[in-house]
């Protein structure tokens, strides 16, 4: 097999002396979607987070491409075609739906923009509506269909979705979930994402891994993980949709 | 009526170098949530710098004085800016991510830094020059034989900062470079995520408020004709009560406060004591902390959930 686009390799992270990942390992492969589910606080954002350099792994290392990328800088990291969805949303909340699509543009030189932004506005037609509007005053779905409209317009090929499903009605839920499919689909992007709805994920994602208190303790195809019974047990029960 | 004309045309000269220093410290507390405290002392220096270039200028010859001024102007903004930009290299850099204060206390040390720096350099004693514009438009006279007018350099002063303004507002409202300052100033985090190189986009923010701070200074000395290595503190103090007052972090704010300021004192001093002008300023600090925190055009700080 081929060397995977995104690679961790034992992975430490900590907050000040507070260890949040103990030693993570964990491969994405190009044109994948792989999903990381876990309980709050088990350590899911800060991965995402730590792929970023920010916080930078103590230990271990992140390869993307075969490239370390350990101790790069965030925004360095950023033009290698990584793109991040990050946890709540981060919308810049005083700049219009149209800035905030621009500034996702800012590392490719503005060249497909005009292409980019009408292709986002079939993908999200209600960004298109809403496009004068300032980032703070919509609503939580539009936001975060703004949020991946923003990374999608670096033209990543490793997209990172932080929760895009968190705290969105069921319908929204499915129409984002069906937008990454296709894009996974139609456009092969590789797709690396963190959720609580499990359910949802596993069902959407190729491949899953299942982190607990920093560590990853289970992981398999999205099929095989959803029959398991410790991960219905934990995730799913009462939470099935 | 005449009498207040001519406070309200002072009050705008004064209030429009209030504003250009004000503007710096918007915009570094906007991008990186510290008060610059050197910020006046950058001033200062721009003033000092626009002295030896006017000097330097007239001895090369070159009398046409709106030429001079210009070149003044442009070699003051030029070498002021890599004054603000090795500040921000030397004294706040290192300290980003480290606690609160840290940077704040080194503004302070950087601010003594740097009067002590000109104080040796140039000297302790009150620099002047002579007028290099002069004249101006009579506008009303009263019965008794008051004339209200405005001086050339009053015209000079604040058209300037209306140009400058008015180009400053358009660079971080619709370039890219201000697109970036403004993501920086609302998530510095998210910023980064989208590649923007945030300290780089820090350092020019620096760059800018020093510019602007060095047309204060050059203003400061073809106005008043006199400098010397403390001006800095008084003038850097009101210009952030102006910020303050107009809105800590808002740019129109800023520009609002200045004149405000401005006005403030000039009245005070017109129609009470100009010895006690910098009470007027001051007070309207206390009241502003106290009544309205966030300032005219603020915005309060609400909790993001």
């Amino acid at each position: 097999m081929s060397e995977p686009l995104l690679a961790v390799r034992g992975v430490k992270t900590y907050y000040g002396n507070i260890i949040a990942l103990k030693g993570v390992d964990l491969d994405v492969n190009e044109g994948e979607i792989v999903a990381l589910i876990g309980a709050n606080g088990a350590g899911k954002s800060t991965l995402m987070m730590t792929v970023f350099g920010k916080p930078q792994a103590r230990e271990g290392q992140i390869l993307y491409r075969g490239q370390d990328i350990t101790r790069m800088e965030t925004h360095e990291i950023a033009r290698l075609q990584i793109a991040q969805s990050p946890e709540g949303r981060r919308i810049f909340p005083r700049m219009t739906v149209y800035e905030n699509l621009q500034m996702g543009a800012a590392v490719t030189g503005g060249q497909h923009f005009a292409s980019d932004l009408e292709r986002m506005f079939t993908l999200f037609p209600r960004l298109k509506e809403r496009m004068g509007q300032r980032g703070g005053t919509l609503s939580g779905g539009e936001q975060q269909m703004l949020a991946i409209a923003r990374a999608l317009m670096s033209r990543p090929r490793l997209l990172l979705l932080d929760e895009p499903s968190l705290g969105l009605a069921p319908l929204i839920v499915k129409q984002i979930f069906g937008a990454i499919g296709e894009l996974n689909k139609d456009e092969g992007l590789t797709v690396f994402l963190v959720e609580q709805n499990a359910y949802h994920a596993l069902k959407l994602a190729h491949r899953g891994y299942v982190m607990v208190n920093g560590v990853i303790t289970m992981s398999g195809t999205g099929r095989e993980l959803l029959a398991k019974e410790e991960i219905r047990a934990a995730y799913l029960e009462g939470g099935r949709q | 009526m005449e009498y207040f004309l001519q406070q309200l045309i002072n009050g705008l000269t004064l209030g429009s170098i209030y504003g250009l220093i004000a503007i710096g410290y918007t915009m570094v507390y906007g991008i990186i949530g510290m008060i610059n405290f050197a910020h006046g002392d950058i001033f200062m220096v721009g003033a000092f710098v626009s002295l030896i270039a006017l000097l330097l200028i007239t001895a090369l010859g070159i009398t046409a004085v709106p030429l001079a001024l210009l070149l003044v102007l442009v070699i003051a903004m030029i070498i002021t800016s890599l004054y603000g930009w090795t500040v921000e290299r030397v004294a706040y850099r290192p300290l980003r991510g480290s606690f609160r204060l840290a940077p704040l206390i080194s503004a302070i040390g950087m601010s003594i830094v740097l009067q002590n720096y000109i104080q040796i350099v140039q000297g302790a004693r009150v620099k002047a020059i002579q007028p290099i514009v002069t004249g101006g438009i009579p506008l009303m006279e009263s019965a008794d034989g008051f004339v209200a007018r405005i001086a050339n350099i009053q015209i000079i002063i604040i058209v300037t900062t209306v140009v400058l303004m008015t180009v400053f507002s358009l660079i971080v409202a619709k370039t890219s470079l201000g697109r970036a300052q403004r993501a920086c100033e609302q998530d510095l985090k998210m910023a980064a995520l989208l590649g923007i190189d945030t300290n780089r986009v820090i350092s020019l923010t620096f760059v800018m408020g020093a510019a602007l701070a060095a047309v204060a200074g050059c203003m400061y000395l073809v106005y008043y004709g006199v400098l010397d290595f403390y001006i800095g503190f008084v003038a850097g103090v009101k210009a952030f009560t102006a910020a303050v007052l107009g809105g800590i972090g808002s740019l129109p704010g800023a520009m609002l406060g200045g004149i405000l300021i401005g006005l403030i004192e000039a009245f005070w001093a017109g129609y009470f004591s100009s010895e006690y002008k910098d009470v007027a300023a001051f007070s309207i600090l206390a009241i502003a902390l106290i009544f309205l925190p966030t300032g005219i055009l603020g915005r309060p700080e609400v909790e993001k959930v």
